[in-house]
């Protein structure tokens, strides 16, 4: 049980390229952080040098007071669970999680009572004398968390953890970590790419990008007040829809139609700044959508909208249209679009931006027809196109 | 995404089906043509022959060394028993134990550091020194002995076993190193480094991990450096002239027959039987180490 503080590390390879810039973290005790973001941001390698495996080129990193930069890996008190699970394919599960004791030269029948202890929690009892080799990809990460857990360490450091599971048993897997942590109360620090499993795991999620933190929230304030644009569309799924916007006074000229700012973003804008007339990027996300004629009373933007494709998930909808304007353009944006692979696809036409809406699943909507959708304008987020922070974060 | 990843995974499922197809083809119950048997058979006649004209002409004495029987016509022990009687036979033998068992151990515990330093280190021309390494497995031993000689009777190590095993070891390193930097490569870096997190030093990584999990390429290399060793005759006769420092081989070439008008074959062949079984027992016993896929399920399978 420890504090993790990280103050202005970076790492620097010899040929100059920065992996992470001047981060700065503090993960309290017993906490769950999650560090997130799309891969080659400098997530990995910031985990790396919490456990000692990368050196740190700058800055202090310090648990429960101690600077340990310097310290071995062995000398630092931390678990780590690796992405690929790294049992030692010669030992068996008992073997496996005892290791780290038996390293520790712990007596014999204390390395069996907690190796037992950890087993009875992972439910791994009966599999104690096999090798990883004839254990199943469930299994195998049950027994890297235990080898993790036996420990007691300071605390556990996960490197994509669940990325390895098919998909049905990383949702399993995903609530019994969390209730493993929970249970333990260990500082924990997690590393992954799936914005899912930081909004569902996390006490507070980083978010990185090019080595530099974007924004650390607990999830549901990254979800409803992103800081800038690349937080923006990386949280959430589907993604925010992004289109140009134009202020002037208190109104938001949409492609689509008019609405006043949202009072709290007025009040969170700079006096001075955003009055009078600018251009932004307004975010809004899928499910602010809804098709009028489900809720027929609800109030907010009305117009018009030509669905092109809808997809049904049972519960809701999903239907895509299109808007006239011209196309957002953000770095943020499009290194977004590059790491879920969309930059491959042929680019929409140059004045129409498709959009995304999650309607109710009671909708009449469908392909190539025009439905009246209804925006609630006041959940609408407001950027900066130059930027790409939002107007409603404090600016430095 | 659900709805992206269901055809994908169906597809997938298609492309299993005709190779666990072909698989059932290839099931133990389809039968091994006949002569498939009869290629393999004459192969390991070809193979064996010479070793089974080594007993047979062993197992003969006296006249009979000059008849070409296939069995032989009164088969004894007379050759291995006056083999175990001579000295210098059982003194070389020990030589060649010592010698041969000293070389492994330290060609395996030389070899296995170079190759772990080669294999983990960065740093520039790593190619370019495993290829000169192993360039030195190319130079023709003939023209060092006579070079080595000079050296070694001028530093005093002619006529040792100290100057049996260096050579031997510069000659069995190479291709132990290039052997093991292959193994270690393949050896996942997370493992050391869970090793590491998990409390060891790098050496204890090495020694519980690594090592372990190498162990056919040890065995690989042992086997390889012991039987070079043990086999070696050019330097061995090259660099020794008293018969108490004298390797098997060297001994064996030296026998002599009991008048000068005998040749010795009977006895000879009597001591290469002998000295054939280490061998033997050797690869017998380490093949069950050299079994592949050790590291099956250190990594998501």
């Amino acid at each position: 049980m420890s504090e993790i503080t990280l103050d202005g590390i970076w790492k620097r390879y010899p040929d100059g390229f920065e992996a992470v810039k001047d981060m700065n973290l503090g993960i309290k005790d017993g906490e769950f952080m999650i560090l997130v973001g799309p891969s080659g941001c400098g997530k990995s390698t910031a985990l790396r040098m919490i456990a000692g495996l990368e050196d740190i080129s700058d800055g202090n990193l310090v648990i429960d007071g101690d600077r340990v930069n310097d310290l071995a890996p062995r000398d630092r008190d931390i678990a780590m669970v690796f992405q690929n699970y790294a049992l030692y394919p010669h030992m068996t599960v008992r073997d496996n999680m005892g290791f780290a004791l038996k390293l520790a030269k712990e007596p014999k029948e204390d390395i069996d009572r907690r190796v037992n202890e950890a087993a009875k929690i992972l439910d791994l009892e009966q599999h104690l004398e096999r090798k990883p080799a004839n254990l199943s990809g469930g299994q195998r990460q049950r027994v890297a968390m235990g080898r993790a857990i036996v420990r007691s360490p300071k605390a556990f450091l996960m490197d994509e953890p669940l990325s390895n599971l098919d998909a049905k048993l990383r949702v399993q897997m995903r609530t019994e970590v969390a209730r493993i942590q929970q249970r333990l109360e260990t500082t924990t620090v997690y590393v992954t790419h799936d914005q899912t499993e930081a909004m569902t795991l996390g006490d507070r999620v980083a978010v990185m990008r090019g080595g530099i933190i974007q924004q650390v929230a607990p999830p549901k304030e990254l979800y409803e007040q992103p800081a800038n644009l690349f937080v923006a569309g990386f949280i959430g799924s589907p993604a925010m829809n992004f289109v140009p916007a134009h202020l002037e006074g208190d109104t938001i000229k949409f492609p689509f139609g008019e609405a006043e700012i949202p009072g709290w973003i007025k009040t969170r804008m700079k006096g001075g700044e955003g009055q009078g007339a600018r251009d932004v990027i307004a975010g809004v996300r899928p499910e602010h959508f809804e098709d009028a004629q489900v809720e027929p009373d609800r109030p907010g933007l009305r117009f018009k909208a030509p669905v092109a494709v809808v997809e049904s998930m049972g519960s809701e909808l999903y239907a895509y249209f299109d808007v006239k304007s011209e196309h957002v353009e953000s770095a943020e944006l499009v290194e977004l679009a590059a790491d879920a692979g969309l930059s491959d696809l042929p680019s929409h036409g140059g004045d129409e931006q498709q959009m995304v809406a999650r309607l109710s699943a009671a909708s009449n909507a469908a392909p190539n027809t025009e439905i009246e959708m209804v925006l609630d304008t006041s959940q609408v987020q407001l950027f900066d196109p130059k930027s790409g922070r939002s107007l409603a974060q404090p600016g430095d | 995404m659900s709805a992206a990843s269901a055809p994908a995974s169906a597809g997938s499922a298609a492309r299993a089906e005709p190779k666990a197809a072909s698989k059932r083809k290839k099931a133990p119950g389809a039968k091994t043509p006949w002569w498939l048997w009869v290629a393999v058979a004459a192969i390991v006649i070809f193979c064996l022959l010479p070793f089974y004209w080594l007993v047979n002409i062993s197992l003969k004495t006296g006249p009979d060394l000059s008849s070409a029987s296939v069995f032989p016509p009164n088969p004894s022990l007379e050759n291995y028993k006056s083999v175990f009687q001579n000295d210098d036979f059982t003194r070389a033998l020990r030589n060649s134990a010592i010698v041969a068992l000293v070389t492994t151990f330290l060609g395996v515990v030389v070899g296995s550091f170079c190759a772990y330093a080669l294999a983990r280190l960065k740093m520039r021309g790593k190619v370019l020194l495993l290829g000169i390494v192993l360039s030195i497995t190319t130079f023709p031993q003939i023209a060092i002995a006579a070079p080595l000689f000079r050296l070694w009777s001028e530093i005093g190590l002619y006529n040792t076993l100290q100057g049996l095993i260096i050579p031997y070891l510069c000659f069995a390193l190479p291709l132990s190193i290039y052997i093991l930097v292959s193994f270690f490569r393949e050896i996942p870096r997370d493992l050391e480094e869970a090793a590491l997190v998990d409390g060891a030093t790098h050496f204890q990584a090495f020694r519980k991990v690594v090592v372990p999990l190498a162990a056919p390429g040890l065995a690989t290399t042992s086997i390889l450096t012991f039987i070079a060793a043990w086999n070696e005759f050019l330097l061995a006769s090259t660099l020794t002239s008293d018969p108490q420092y004298r390797t098997v081989p060297v001994a064996i070439a030296q026998f002599t027959g009991s008048s000068q008008f005998e040749v010795p074959l009977g006895t000879q062949s009597a001591a290469s039987v002998i000295i054939s079984i280490p061998l033997i027992l050797l690869v017998l016993l380490f093949q069950k180490r050299i079994v592949a896929g050790l590291t099956a399920g250190a990594v998501k399978g």
